[in-house]
């Protein structure tokens, strides 16, 4: 395999201004990666900061509801900031550190990632900028007041469609214009080598807790994993550890959204997809017949991303984890779903591995397993949630 | 047997002249917009164009050519019309062209037929600014094999060990971007890409054009003195795209005139 590619995907299609940044980042995560200390305060900040390990919670009661294998949801809802985002912010504000950079850049979507960058730089007292798309922003303006309580720059971006890509390349233009004490922090497994490989390291404790949370239960491995796949983040945490586990069935989850026309959904992988670049990436990309990128759409934020990851194209070329979809209609019925039987509120993105439940719980027997990874919390989508139901709130 | 773009340069050389690229972006404001915009550029002193094919992401850019990609899709830009563009505009000038584009439509084409189709309709050869010099094996042979130029980058933080590598390569021209970070009209010290030109200058014999932030017949001065060429873009992209294209054409006539005062025309 070359070097930083998942088979044909991955690359470094980037500005030769971003060349030496890229060479200075994969040089240090190559030193720090074997490093014990860099890895002991890492730990430290996840366990004690971050609150790991997260539970692997036998959901009683959704398993009833199916009536048929055992469902386990891996609750990294229950993070510091709400989500598995933390993981790779916390790793990658340590790295950044250590490279003695003053300043973060990171790019947002629904403002999760925004949050998570933001509440690490706060930690570490760095300088923290972080890119929205301005339709994000009026719509988020939750975590963008959360953003600047943690004392982050918010910059809007109206260029071009004004969303998540668009501010994915803000930031990388805003990197490039500051690589001397800049670091970016890529929010998912997608960009430039070493950026897949880096993010994938530092999410794959979730599915290292798995397995040995399995253990400890005397269940061994899941027969199934789930999770929801935008750019693949949560998904290649829950998989990697797995990835050579041929008996352990793997099931990357995109948004269906509201409909099969490419521009009103995000299923890069498992829809119209092909490969080609974006953000510095070789991998499957949602384009028209021209080559031009096309806005995915999803009811969640957090998943409408045309790319993803170069190591998941990697996985469903390989046959390693198959891509599926569901709608915005079957996520939003799994999101109140398990709010009523669990008393648990997800998160819009994992409400889409959840619902994929309902196409395959029948397919499954009692004595399996299921483990769907809870990637974040639901309380950020409460509001859209609302609105799209038809109901007032303030 | 020397290309359109080499014997231009070459004649500026003997002439003691740094040549002018101007960036013009395909389709901004309609194909007939671009003709004209080409035709009244080289009639302005230019030297060179560098035809801009949008992308609706292009990462090197800033707001304004930006702005300017959005606007030429919207306005319908393909790399089919892309293509009858180059034809349109080699019926009446022998301006040497060179496309640049992003990767993406060119791996979506297919880089031999991209290469070989605007070949054909007579373009001169393509940079490709989201490519590092690591993953362009493909795009430059596809250009060898149909015999246009494909450029290579050097920037302030590229490394002597790194520039051996690009210059060894080069043919056409060098695009040395001279500060960290998009295109866009901005205040810079070109003594520091100047320096860096120094050091390419004793690796390669093929011309260097110093590229991004020059909006001024003062900055393409300061900017040319140890380079060959210097490239414009945004501020002549700017003018055009509110429609003041004599604006446009007064700006590269007084940067024509501006260099040729300050190095000397035979």
């Amino acid at each position: 395999m070359k070097k930083g590619r998942f088979g044909a995907y991955g690359g470094q299609y980037v500005p030769e201004i971003v060349m030496p940044a890229l060479e200075e980042l994969e040089a240090a995560y190559a030193k720090y990666k074997e490093d014990p200390d860099f890895q002991k305060e890492f730990n430290y900040y996840l366990n004690e900061y971050a609150g790991r390990p997260t539970r692997l919670y036998y959901a009683e009661q959704l398993t009833k509801h199916y009536g048929r294998a055992k469902i386990y949801l891996k609750r990294e809802d229950l993070l510091h900031t709400g989500a598995h985002k933390i993981n790779n912010a916390l790793g990658q504000a340590l790295l950044a550190k250590r490279m003695g950079k003053k300043r973060i850049v990171a790019e947002t979507g629904a403002g999760q990632h925004g949050v998570a960058s933001a509440t690490v730089a706060a930690l570490f007292g760095m300088e923290c900028h972080v890119f929205m798309g301005a339709l994000d922003v009026e719509r988020q303006k939750l975590n963008v007041f959360r953003m600047k309580l943690l004392g982050a720059k918010v910059i809007p971006v109206s260029s071009g469609t004004g969303t998540l890509k668009d501010a994915t390349s803000e930031a990388i233009r805003y990197w490039a214009t500051n690589i001397e004490d800049t670091h970016y922090i890529i929010g998912s497994a997608v960009g430039p080598h070493p950026y897949p490989t880096i993010v994938r390291d530092f999410q794959k404790v979730i599915g290292e807790e798995i397995r040995s949370q399995m253990a400890e239960k005397g269940l061994g491995k899941p027969d199934y994993l789930l999770a929801c796949v935008g750019g693949g983040s949560n998904a290649i945490g829950t998989f990697y550890e797995f990835r050579n586990d041929k008996d352990v069935k793997k099931i990357g989850i995109e948004a269906g959204g509201r409909g099969s026309a490419p521009v009103d959904n995000a299923k890069t992988l498992s829809g119209s997809g092909e490969p080609g670049v974006l953000h510095g990436a070789y991998s499957y990309l949602l384009q028209d017949d021209d080559g031009q990128v096309i806005e995915a759409y999803s009811i969640s934020a957090g998943l409408d991303y045309p790319g993803v990851g170069p190591e998941h194209s990697y996985f469903k070329d390989e046959g390693i984890v198959q891509y599926d979809s569901v709608t915005d209609a079957e996520a939003l019925a799994a999101f109140q779903r398990l709010s009523e039987t669990e008393g648990i509120i997800p998160a819009l993105e994992s409400s889409h591995a959840l619902a994929y439940l309902e196409k395959l719980m029948p397919e499954t027997k009692p004595e399996e397993t299921v483990v769907v990874c809870l990637s974040g919390r639901g309380d950020k989508d409460v509001a859209m949630v609302a609105k799209t139901l038809g109901e007032e709130i303030e | 047997m020397s290309t359109r773009l080499e014997a231009k340069m070459e004649a500026l050389r003997q002439a003691g002249r740094k040549a002018l690229f101007i960036y013009i972006t395909a389709g901004a404001t309609g194909l007939e917009e671009t003709i004209e915009a080409v035709r009244g550029a080289e009639a302005a002193g230019a030297d060179v164009i560098e035809l801009g094919l949008p992308f609706s992401d292009p990462m090197a850019d800033g707001p304004v050519i930006q702005a300017s990609s959005v606007s030429a899709l919207k306005h319908g830009m393909t790399t089919a019309k892309e293509i009858e563009l180059v034809k349109k505009l080699r019926t009446f000038t022998d301006i040497p062209l060179i496309g640049m584009g992003y990767i993406n439509t060119m791996l979506h084409y297919g880089f031999e037929k991209y290469a070989q189709d605007f070949q054909a309709a007579g373009l001169d050869g393509f940079i490709v600014p989201d490519v590092p010099h690591e993953e362009s094996a493909d795009m430059r042979a596809a250009c060898e094999k149909a015999g246009l130029h494909y450029a290579e980058f050097i920037t302030p933080g590229t490394t002597e060990k790194r520039m051996e590598k690009t210059c060894e390569k080069a043919t056409g021209f060098i695009y040395c971007v001279s500060n960290n970070g998009v295109t866009g009209v901005k205040k810079i010290d070109y003594s520091v890409i100047g320096k860096v030109c120094e050091k390419a200058k004793k690796l390669t014999k093929t011309p260097l054009a110093v590229g991004f932030g020059i909006g001024s017949p003062e900055a393409a001065v300061a900017a040319a003195e140890h380079a060959d060429a210097v490239i414009c873009g945004s501020a002549v992209v700017s003018r055009l795209l509110e429609g003041k294209k004599d604006e446009a054409f007064a700006l590269i006539h007084s940067m024509r005139e501006a260099l040729d005062a300050a190095y000397g025309k035979e």
